[in-house]
C-alpha cells in the first residue's frame, strides 16, 4: 500500500477530485435521501484527502528534485508525463488552501441554491491540479478546458440575470482563447514535432533559422492565451463583471484561476524562452513587463472608479495579477522569487475579500453598492477584517503584501534603467490609489449614517449556524494571511529555491525526458520475442 | 492542395472572426463554430497534408516520413472537436437562458441597460 502510494502519489491530485466529482454527481441526483445526505461529507472528505496529498507532494518536492510520472507507462516524448517540482507543489497546496474556505462557506447553504455545486468544485480542482502538474502542452490545453468548463458551471451557480450576462461574455471569451491555444499548440507541433514541454524546450533551442519565425509566432500566440487567463492589460475586460457576478464561494475559488495563467506563463517563459533557449531566449521580455505595469495602473484606476465592492475587489485581483506578471516578465531569479512570495499572500487575500464582500452585501437593499446605508451586522468584526484586508491589498506593513512588493521592487531595481524606475513609480502609486479606494469604500460602508430603514434580517438564507460557519471560515482565512508574516522567512527561502529551480530548467528537462517506464509484470512483446514469434 | 486548403482555413477563420464581433449572441456562436472548424483543419494540416498515406507501419512499403501520415494531429483534432462541440452546447444553453430572461438576443442583454 505504502509503495503503491509512493509510486502513484503524483497522479492522485488529479484522480481524487475526478473520482469524487463523478461520485458526487451520482449521489446528488439519487432518489434516496440518505445517499443525498452523503454529498457534503464526501466533498469535504475528498478535499481533506487532497490537502494531505498536496502536503505530501510538497514535502517530496522540497528537496529540490524534479519527479516525473509516466501516465500509461510510456517513456517521455511518446507518452504523457506529469512532473512535480517545487512550483507545482506550491501551487497544489495553494489551490487546496483557497478551495477549503470556499467549500466551508458554501456548506452554509450556498451549495443548495443550484444543482451539483460540489461536483463542479471537485472537477474544477481536478482541472487546476492537472494544469499545475502536466508536462505536456496539449494536456495543459485539456486541463484548461476541464477547469474552464467547471468554472462556467460554478459561475452560473444559482443564476440570476447579471450572472447570465456576465457568463456569456466569460464563456465566449474563453472559447476564443481555447481556439488560439489550439492554434499555438498545433503550430509548435508542426514546427518541432513534439508537444512534451521538456522535449519542446530541447528542440526549440536547436531549431534551424528558417523555422524560427513560425516558432516565434506560435510562442507569442501561446503567451497571449495565458495572458487572457491571467488578465493582462488588453485582455482583462472579462474579469471584473464575471467575478463580481459569481456567488461568493465560486468567486473565492476563482481567486486561483488567474494564477493558473501566471503559472503557465512562468513555466513556459522559463522553460521555452529562458536563458538556455538559444535564439528564442527572452522572447517576451520587451513586452511583458510594460503590459504588466499598465495592468497594475489600470487596475488601480478601475478600483478608484468602482461603484460596487465586488467590482472593487475584482480590480484588486487584476492588479495583483499585473504585479505577478511583472515578476514573470522581469524573469530574474530574484524577481520570480518575489513574485511567488507575493502570489501566496495575494491569492488568500483575494479569496477572503470575496467572502467578506458577500457578508457585507447582506446589510440591506443597498447590497454591496458603495452608497450610504445601514451598518452591516457584526460591524466591528467585519470592520477589523476589512481593515486587515485593505492593509494587505494596498501593500502596507506588516502583512505579506508589503513584503512581496518590497522584494519585487528590490528585484526590479537590480535591472536598473527606465523599467526599474517605472516599476517603482507604478507599484507605489497603485498602492496609494488602492489605499484611497479601499479607505473610501470602508468609510462609506461602516461610518455613513443610515438613510434607509434597517434590514429585516441579515440575509434570507443566513441561519445562526451558517452565520457562525461563515465567521469561523473568514476568521481562519484571515489568521492564515496574518500567519504568513511570522512565517515570511521560511516562505521566502522556499520561493528562493523555487525560483532558482525555475531559471535553471535543466533538471526539469532531464527528469521528464529521462524517466524510464516501470518494467511490466506481463510484457507481451518480450514474451513473443522469446517464443520467436512476431517482431 | 496546400493553397486550396490554406485558403479554406483562412476564409473560415476570417468569417468566424467577423461573426464573433457581431452584437447578437446567435451570430457570435456561429462565429465560434466557424473558428473552431478553421482551428481543427489547421491542426490537421500541421501533420502535413498527404494524400492516401496511412498512419500504419507495414512491410509492403518503405517506412519514412514521406509515405506515412502523422497520426498524432488526428488524435488532437478528435479531442479538440469533442471539447469544442460540448462547450458550444454550453454557450447555446447560456444564450438561450439569457434570451428567455431578458427577451433580447443582444450579447449585453438589453442593449441600453444600465450596468455596473
Amino acid at each position: 500500500m505504502k509503495a503503491l502510494l509512493h509510486a502513484h502519489a503524483i497522479v492522485l491530485p488529479i484522480v481524487l477530485p475526478l473520482v469524487a466529482g463523478a461520485l458526487l454527481v451520482v449521489l446528488e441526483s439519487s432518489r434516496q435521501a440518505w445517499l443525498r445526505r452523503l454529498v457534503r461529507p464526501l466533498s469535504l472528505f475528498a478535499l481533506v484527502a487532497l490537502g494531505l496529498v498536496a502536503l505530501l507532494l510538497l514535502g517530496r518536492a522540497a528537496d529540490g528534485s524534479v519527479q516525473a510520472y509516466l501516465a500509461g507507462n510510456w517513456a517521455a516524448p511518446v507518452g504523457i508525463v506529469l512532473a512535480l517540482d517545487r512550483l507545482s507543489a506550491l501551487m497544489l497546496v495553494l489551490t487546496v488552501a483557497v478551495a477549503a474556505p470556499a467549500l466551508c462557506w458554501a456548506l452554509g447553504g450556498e451549495d443548495r441554491r443550484g444543482p451539483h455545486f460540489h461536483s463542479l468544485l471537485q472537477l474544477q480542482l481536478m482541472g487546476l491540479n492537472g494544469a499545475f502538474l502536466t508536462a505536456d502542452l496539449f494536456n495543459l490545453f485539456v486541463f484548461f478546458e476541464v477547469l474552464l468548463a467547471a468554472s462556467y458551471g460554478l459561475l452560473l451557480h444559482g443564476a440570476g440575470r447579471a450572472r447570465l450576462g456576465a457568463s456569456l461574455h466569460y464563456v465566449v471569451f474563453n472559447l476564443v482563447g481555447s481556439a488560439l491555444f489550439l492554434l499555438a499548440a498545433s503550430l509548435l507541433f508542426g514546427v518541432t514535432g513534439t508537444l512534451n514541454l521538456a522535449d519542446l524546450a530541447d528542440r526549440l533551442a536547436r531549431l534551424p533559422a528558417p523555422e524560427l519565425p513560425l516558432a516565434r509566432a506560435a510562442l507569442a500566440l501561446l503567451m497571449v492565451v495565458f495572458a487572457i487567463k491571467a488578465a493582462l492589460v488588453p485582455l482583462y475586460f472579462w474579469l471584473p463583471e464575471a467575478y463580481a457576478a459569481a456567488s461568493a464561494p465560486a468567486a473565492a475559488l476563482f481567486a486561483i484561476m488567474t494564477k493558473v495563467g501566471v503559472y503557465a506563463l512562468a513555466r513556459t517563459t522559463t522553460l521555452l524562452t529562458g536563458a538556455e533557449a538559444g535564439a528564442l531566449s527572452g522572447l517576451a521580455s520587451p513586452v511583458l513587463p510594460v503590459l504588466a505595469l499598465a495592468t497594475v495602473a489600470l487596475a488601480a484606476i478601475g478600483a478608484l472608479a468602482a461603484r460596487r465592492l465586488r467590482i472593487l475587489v475584482a480590480y484588486l485581483v487584476v492588479g495583483s495579477a499585473g504585479t505577478l506578471l511583472l515578476a514573470v516578465g522581469l524573469g530574474s531569479a530574484a524577481a520570480l522569487s518575489a513574485g511567488l512570495f507575493y502570489l501566496v499572500g495575494t491569492t488568500l487575500v483575494a479569496a477572503a475579500w470575496f467572502l467578506l464582500a458577500d457578508r457585507l452585501a447582506g446589510r440591506g437593499v443597498e447590497g454591496d453598492r458603495l452608497v450610504a446605508g445601514p451598518r452591516p451586522a457584526g460591524a466591528l468584526a467585519a470592520g477589523v477584517a476589512f481593515m486587515l484586508l485593505a492593509v494587505a491589498s494596498a501593500g502596507l506593513p506588516p502583512l505579506p503584501g508589503f513584503l512581496g512588493k518590497a522584494l519585487l521592487l528590490r528585484a526590479a531595481g537590480e535591472g536598473g534603467g527606465s523599467l526599474a524606475a517605472a516599476s517603482v513609480a507604478v507599484l507605489l502609486g497603485s498602492g496609494l490609489a488602492l489605499l484611497i479606494a479601499l479607505v473610501r469604500a470602508g468609510m462609506t460602508l461602516f461610518w455613513s449614517p443610515a438613510t434607509s430603514p434597517p434590514p429585516p434580517a441579515a440575509r434570507p438564507s443566513a441561519s445562526p449556524a451558517a452565520d457562525r460557519l461563515e465567521r469561523w471560515t473568514l476568521g481562519l482565512l484571515l489568521a492564515a494571511v496574518t500567519a504568513l508574516t511570522p512565517l515570511a522567512g521560511r516562505l521566502a527561502r522556499f520561493t528562493d529555491a523555487t525560483a532558482a529551480q525555475l531559471v535553471a530548467p535543466r533538471d526539469y528537462r532531464q527528469a521528464v525526458l529521462g524517466a524510464r517506464p516501470v518494467p511490466a509484470a506481463f510484457d507481451l512483446r518480450r514474451e513473443m520475442r522469446e517464443r520467436g514469434e512476431g517482431p | 492542395m496546400e493553397l486550396l486548403f490554406s485558403l479554406f482555413v483562412g476564409t473560415l477563420a476570417g468569417c468566424g472572426c467577423w461573426l464573433l464581433l457581431r452584437a447578437r449572441s446567435f451570430e457570435v456562436i456561429l462565429g465560434l463554430t466557424l473558428l473552431s472548424y478553421a482551428v481543427n483543419l489547421f491542426i490537421l494540416a500541421m501533420g502535413r497534408l498527404r494524400h492516401g498515406a496511412a498512419p500504419i507501419v507495414s512491410k509492403d512499403r518503405v517506412s519514412s516520413l514521406a509515405t506515412l501520415a502523422d497520426p498524432l494531429p488526428q488524435a488532437l483534432v478528435l479531442t479538440a472537436i469533442v471539447i469544442s462541440f460540448a462547450l458550444t452546447a454550453v454557450v447555446l444553453a447560456i444564450a438561450l437562458r439569457a434570451h428567455a430572461e431578458v427577451a433580447s438576443d443582444h450579447v449585453d442583454g438589453d442593449a441600453g441597460r444600465e450596468r455596473g
